[in-house]
């Protein structure tokens, strides 16, 4: 014997909240498909200017390109064969100098911030925002005075100074964004091993956040790579080949600055292919730190 | 009916009193023994006035709802409220001879005799299992490799990983399963030999069989270490402890002790009528 199922009380309700979902979710398509053309059209448009000045630079530079352009001097205009290779040299120097010395301080920077809450910290934290968005060139000329003028003449290590102030405050706060990202609970196991704090922030805190700290620095070194103005008064540039950091040295920007002013159309052109290896060297260090950056995501 | 009668009757009126005002002795030797302790977190206390012995060699619950104070409590016995520049620490702790806040033993040796396990498992994600089970006794400066390849044999086998993890002892430690680096934890807090192990609802993210076995392991442990384990399961306490102290919150917020006993005791005849609300599910 089978009993019928009782009538649902709920059914004409329940008829025509589906009734009304369904008219509803005809309108939020229309919605998302109107909302998501606008998106498209801003896209576009913000795409124009970064696609326009890559393709032109893509298209003058390339054609600088070539063996000699990356392993040769530069000759005076007008005498073909010229290269950058002093650049990239003095590049690689100053740059690493501003590194090796932006690193380690960065570093423990953000370190104590991310673990102290006090308010020197806040004070500390505030300086590297506020220095983050000074102008490079007034921090050029802070390098000009303190350390051109004070020693007498134009050097790489002044670049390197002004570059590593740069990049300071951005190691800073990706540091402390990084260090802040590993769980307490690690912390706490470490110490509950029995390690002082400093150990387990050298074997434990600084080894787990080590992707994120590396994406910090790619990125500052991709912001200096590419920074001109303090090295117009530090660095000055050079048409020798120049690895002594106390003598004025060659730089990747300042080859684009200086040869791209110039009247000659084949400075014109080295400043172009210049300029083009300039952004290759920052795309790849900032899809090197993403990739490192999407490593820390994962180790959590 | 006069002297010699009634004298006997009202010395047991007298020592059914104290028995009542006073939680019952634990059994063996205390190996902590806690005096009015209480927290206070930017001046609003946490936990006041606890007074407990917990007993050697024994594994010692905590039970109680939650807001109770039982981890903020166990956190005082290894001075992890050191970290919390707000938290402040009244009463006195001892460890043994060794009052834990009288400025005897700094926090990290004191971390070294009293080790935690947390609530969700957190080996080291950089390190191999090895280096995980041996970070402690690295951190306290041991570098001798017999040393540290028998601490870790011996630690990894007293929480029957050793069979299951001995042929990928350079292995990740992510490799392994919630439970299994529950138990890695565990390792790696024996292998610095503490002489008491906090846990702190150490199987709340684990699935039923993995919380069995570490269930287990906690009542095969305590000849080695004793052990204070809290936990909101009170079938869990009934299973692996020995002693059991029972917390609640007061009107003031504030957790206390409502009373401590022998396991059984504090399940089958509690003194408190709170204790026998909460045990019987009436409240938490």
């Amino acid at each position: 014997m089978t009993t019928l199922p009782a009538p649902d009380p709920n059914l004409a309700r329940r008829e025509e909240i589906q009734r009304l979902a369904a008219g509803s979710e005809n309108r939020r398509k229309i919605y998302s498909g109107v909302a998501m053309s606008i998106c498209g059209v801003f896209l576009a448009v913000a795409l124009v200017p970064l696609v326009s000045v890559l393709a032109y630079t893509v298209q003058r530079g390339i054609r600088a390109w070539s063996a000699a352009f990356f392993a040769h001097l530069p000759t005076p205009a007008g005498i073909p064969g010229g290269g950058i290779w002093n650049a990239i040299v003095g590049s690689l120097i100053i740059d690493g100098l501003a590194a090796a010395v932006a690193v380690p301080f960065g570093i423990v920077a953000g370190l104590y911030l991310a673990e102290s809450e006090g308010r020197v910290a806040g004070v500390i934290r505030f300086a590297a925002d506020v220095l983050s968005g000074v102008p490079s060139i007034i921090i050029g000329i802070f390098a000009y005075i303190a350390l051109v003028r004070g020693l007498g003449h134009f050097s790489a290590a002044a670049g390197s100074f002004a570059i590593g102030v740069l990049m300071l405050p951005i190691i800073i706060r990706a540091s402390e964004t990084a260090i802040r990202s590993v769980p307490s609970t690690l912390t706490e196991a470490g110490l509950s091993l029995g390690a002082r704090r400093s150990t387990v922030a050298r074997r434990v805190i600084l080894p787990t956040a080590l992707p994120g700290l590396i994406t910090g620095v790619l990125l500052a070194v991709a912001r200096g790579v590419g920074e001109t103005a303090p090295l117009l008064f530090t660095a000055i540039g050079s048409q020798y080949f120049a690895s002594n950091p106390t003598q004025p040295m060659a730089a990747l920007p300042l080859v684009v600055f200086q040869d791209g002013i110039q009247a000659y159309p084949d400075l014109q052109m080295t400043a172009w292919g210049t300029a083009l290896f300039l952004i290759a060297v920052v795309l790849v260090l900032s899809v090197g730190s993403r990739l490192f950056a999407a490593r820390l995501g994962r180790v959590r | 009916m006069t002297k010699p009668m009634t004298e006997p009757l009202t010395e047991r009126q007298l020592g059914m009193a104290t028995e009542k005002a006073l939680t019952p002795p634990p059994p063996g030797n205390p190996v902590m023994r806690l005096r009015d302790v209480g927290v206070a977190f930017a001046g609003r206390t946490a936990v006041r006035g606890v007074t407990l012995d917990v007993p050697e060699h024994q594994v010692t619950a905590l039970i109680g709802p939650s807001g109770s104070g039982k981890t903020t409590l166990l956190r005082t016995l290894n001075r992890l409220h050191d970290l919390t520049r707000t938290a402040q620490v009244s009463g006195q702790v001892m460890l043994g001879d060794i009052d834990v806040y009288g400025g005897s033993i700094s926090p990290t040796l004191l971390r070294s005799q009293v080790g935690m396990v947390f609530q969700r498992p957190n080996p080291f994600p950089t390190m191999s299992i090895y280096d995980n089970v041996v970070s402690g006794l690295r951190f306290n400066g041991a570098r001798r490799k017999a040393l540290l390849d028998e601490a870790a044999e011996s630690a990894l086998t007293a929480a029957v990983l050793w069979d299951s993890v001995k042929h990928r002892l350079k292995a990740h430690a992510s490799m392994l399963s919630g439970g299994e680096q529950q138990r890695l934890c565990i390792a790696r807090s024996l292998a610095v030999e503490p002489r008491v192990l906090l846990m702190d609802e150490p199987t709340s993210s684990l699935d039923p069989q993995a919380t069995k076995r570490i269930e287990e392991l906690v009542t095969e442990l305590k000849t080695r270490v004793s052990i204070i384990i809290v936990t909101h399961n009170m079938q869990q306490a009934v299973r692996v402890s020995d002693y059991c102290a029972f917390l609640l919150m007061g009107d003031d917020r504030a957790g206390q002790l409502i009373e401590a006993a022998p396991t059984t005791k504090l399940f089958e005849d509690p003194s408190d009528e709170r204790t026998l609300d909460y045990i019987n599910g009436r409240f938490g």
